[in-house]
């Protein structure tokens, strides 16, 4: 077994009292070969994350401490070295790449400088000879014109360059184990795919064993070479990328592997003809103008967007971030004052409209956020957040409490749910209540923006149906704004692509994903993850 | 997505039984709390029963002038014969009614400042410019002037104290304003046609009071130090009226001879803006749900 670089035996790490559960990961066995991207898979909670840490030596150590088992890193069981061996081991014998690339730099300290605190710490090489090396890892990992970048700051850089820093860190002393925690999660599809790259390319050429953690079965397909499954902190079954991927044995893993949404859109029957419910004309947003101080900036979130949808129907805006998408959500929604153009609702142009026209119009359309966890009042129970619209709009108190025990249970919670508090579900519970608070309004339009981003993937499929089985039942428009090609290919009638704040391909999913038109359609689709891998379908 | 079932949703739909232990309890355990209150509960006792178990606090007595603290007169007496006991006593009334008026008011009107100019764009710079050139004006001479201009009384010195205390409170609610209104429970609430005045009440001023809270407390410990200190400069509280800060300016002349005259209502002051301080900070540290999850 000299080509394992890290064995990890039977580890079991307790959390600390009054936790929801006793072990934060049970007995965990798995190894990490030379030559090797070992995927570790799961949901939130299940214990993926500790596991690197604890590997890393940087877990809390009052909180978790491990109980049991072993972790040999070419044969030395890290469990057994004292702070300083471990300091010493760290960057040299392994290294981590974190997830969130400006957080995981200083943002006061030149990048080159950063990667050449590392040399400085651990070797006895002199300053120009650093310099030499710092240079020297930052073109192995592709970044442009080294020399001049070796001075600039993080934010200077974009997120895709700033995670190639931190792998440029991690390379600096040529460990034998690179340790990945989700690092292309923050980042932009296209992005994410040139990283994945880079990681595939630098463990081939360096040989290293790497232990790559995500939460997505895509990055899976394109990079693994073994997959470990876990949940709820134990490992459920491990195996190779094909294994895995196209013959699950456990349970478990054949649901997570179900609820990938496939990039295939399924047949759907052509759009019966039905009223137009939501129309936008030539929507413009402009950010900042020319101040009295400053010269300013002018940002153009939204130029001319065209959009079009009927009852009944799904329109799906894809794009990276910074491509508008939001922004014509939150036009739409009136949530900020669009510079120009016509939004058209039931025939009337709220576009212009001051709050006070604007009010009796919002009851028709409501949104669903992103993240479940900001986007109900802690302070307020469910049932107050659901009644609050129609109350607002004269429902009587005793006729809202009926109407909020109804869409509970149509968004599949217990109507008695209704005076909890948010801080009392779970996720995906609480993207249910914020559905249920859209629909209680009783709108024409609903516009999911990133609705199912922040959930698992098996709670996601769950949500998606819901918002499926919602539209149908009120025969609802819907505008579904999401960053992730997979759930819009599901989920959407037709698609719009946005890039830089312009609509620059519109069509029906099946037709866009079979034959983009437009360079940037195109790039998307080539760039999402696991796309050779066809997954479980939604509808 | 074909295996998710009605089951799957149920499961996903089994509520969590998570409990907050409530801030009642919370307060209970936390042992700054705890001692800062009963302090202070001691404190607010003696104002309140001091002509129970003191003598007059003003009547003169020239025969027992500057006498040292004794089983007669504990604290001893100043230049006029005066007990000290009984004046501390007494003192404690002024400090405690102007650091708690103080506190009130400061909080009140800083409150409805703050949710204003962090929620309504176009009154914001004018409110904000307003409260910057309101900061620049040193606290000490502004009360001192405005107490030249309409005489010492309680109230004065009150409206002078409060002045200077109002920015720091705008500010505050400001800041947590301007985060809050970006939350998307807050834009959910526009969109389902919340007006103005509710989505302040009920959806931001929540917010805002566990920050306010600990900040009156350290407003009124502020406010009880700035009192003495007006006292001390001879521009507080009138001198019949027993102060900490005028008792203790009385005897500044004595000092060297009479030290008790300063010693006592020193040592009351000091431990009373301590036993606010400890209380705000044992707040501070419960009502902060990134601190108090720690604990």
């Amino acid at each position: 077994m000299s080509d394992t670089v890290l064995e990890i035996k039977g580890l079991t790490v307790r959390l600390p009292e009054g936790a929801d559960r006793e072990f934060a990961i049970e007995d965990v066995s798995l190894t990490v070969g030379k030559g090797e991207i070992v995927c570790i898979v799961g949901e939130s909670g299940s214990g993926k994350s500790v596991t690197a840490f604890t590997v890393m030596g940087l877990i809390p150590k009052k909180d978790l401490v491990p109980v049991a088992g072993q972790i040999l890193l070419q044969g030395d069981d890290l469990l057994k070295k004292s702070d300083r061996q471990m300091r010493k081991l760290r960057g040299e014998k392994m290294a981590m790449v974190f997830q969130e690339p400006m957080t995981a730099l200083n943002p006061v300290v030149k990048v080159g400088d950063q990667i050449g605190e590392l040399l400085e710490i651990h070797t006895n090489m002199s300053r120009a000879a650093r310099k030499t090396r710092v240079i020297e890892v930052m073109k192995d990992v592709s970044l442009p014109d080294p020399e001049k970048m070796y001075n600039s700051f993080p934010h200077q850089l974009s997120g895709g360059q700033r995670q190639r820093i931190m792998i440029a860190m991690a390379l600096a002393l040529e460990p034998g184990l690179l340790i990945a925690d989700e690092p292309t999660t923050a980042l932009d599809v296209t992005t994410q795919a040139e990283v994945l790259e880079l990681i595939k390319d630098i463990q081939r050429r360096h040989g290293m064993g790497v232990m790559f953690i995500t939460h997505d079965f895509g990055v899976v397909a394109d990079i693994a070479t073994r997959v470990i499954v876990m949940q709820h902190g134990k490992v459920v079954e491990q195996g190779t990328r094909d294994q895995i991927l196209t013959d699950p044995q456990h349970p478990y893993t054949k649901m997570l592997i179900g609820s990938v949404p496939s990039l295939t859109p399924p047949d759907r029957p052509e759009p019966k003809a039905a009223e137009v419910a939501l129309e936008a004309h030539k929507l413009n947003k402009v950010y900042g103008t020319s101040g009295f101080f400053s010269k300013g900036r002018v940002v153009h979130a939204a130029q001319d967007v065209e959009l079009v949808v009927h009852r009944g129907e799904t329109l799906g805006v894809v794009g990276e971030s910074g491509s508008g998408k939001s922004t014509v959500a939150r036009c739409i929604v009136r949530l900020i004052d669009p510079t120009g153009g016509d939004i058209t609702i039931n025939g009337a142009n709220i576009a212009t409209m001051t709050e006070r026209e604007m009010r009796p119009y919002r009851q028709q359309i409501q949104i669903v956020f992103q993240d479940p966890y900001r986007s109900l009042n802690p302070r307020r129970t469910v049932g107050q957040s659901i009644v609050e619209g129609p109350m607002n709009f004269g429902l009587g108190a005793a006729e809202a409490q009926v109407r909020a025990e109804d869409l509970m249970r149509i968004v599949g919670l217990a109507p008695e749910a209704l005076d909890r508090f948010p801080h009392q579900f779970s996720g995906g519970q609480r993207q249910r209540v914020c559905i249920a608070r859209a629909l209680a309004m009783e709108p024409k339009v609903l516009i999911a923006d990133e609705a199912v981003s922040a959930l698992d993937v098996s709670v996601q499929a769950q949500v998606l149906r819901l918002l499926h089985d919602v539209r149908e039942r009120y025969d609802l428009a819907m505008l579904f704004i999401t960053h992730d090609l997979r759930v819009a290919a599901q989920i959407c009638d037709r698609i719009m692509v946005m890039q830089h704040g312009v609509v620059v391909e519109q069509g029906r999913t099946a037709d866009v994903y079979a034959n983009p038109n437009h360079p940037y359609t195109k790039s998307l689709l080539a760039a999402a993850p696991g796309r050779d891998m066809d997954f479980a379908r939604l509808a | 997505m074909a295996n998710v079932d009605q089951d799957d949703l149920m499961a996903d739909a089994i509520l969590s039984r998570k409990e907050n232990p409530g801030v009642v309890s919370l307060m209970l355990n936390n042992r700054a709390i705890f001692w800062g209150s009963s302090l202070l509960f001691v404190f607010v006792m003696v104002a309140i029963l001091a002509p129970l178990f003191t003598a007059d606090p003003v009547s003169i007595n020239p025969i027992n002038r500057l006498k040292p603290p004794s089983a007669a007169t504990l604290f001893g007496t100043d230049f006029l014969g005066r007990d000290i006991f009984a004046r501390t006593l007494y003192g404690a009334r002024i400090s405690l009614v102007v650091g708690i008026a103080v506190a009130i008011i400061a909080i009140s009107i800083g409150l409805v400042l703050g949710l204003v100019a962090g929620y309504v764009r176009v009154l914001d710079a004018v409110i904000m410019r307003t409260m910057d050139g309101l900061m620049s004006i040193p606290a000490i001479l502004l009360a001192i002037a405005l107490i030249s201009l309409s005489g010492a009384t309680l109230g004065t010195v009150i409206v002078a104290i409060v002045i200077p205390e109002v920015p720091r409170v705008v500010r505050l609610v400001r800041a947590v304003v301007l985060t809050v209104r970006e939350e998307p429970y807050v834009e959910a609430a526009i969109a389902a046609g919340t007006k103005l005045p509710l989505i302040l009440s009920r959806h931001i001023l929540p917010n805002t009071i566990a920050p306010l809270i600990v900040q009156a407390t350290y407003v009124c410990a502020s406010a009880m130090l700035t009192e003495s200190i007006l006292g001390f400069l001879g521009a507080g509280i009138p001198p019949e009226i027993p102060s900490w800060g005028n008792i203790m300016s009385e005897g500044r002349t004595y000092f060297q001879i009479s030290p008790w005259i300063i010693f006592f209502p020193g040592i009351a002051l000091a431990l009373t803006v301590l036993a606010v301080n400890i209380v705000g900070d044992g707040l501070r540290d419960t009502l902060d749900p990134r601190i108090a999850r720690k604990m």
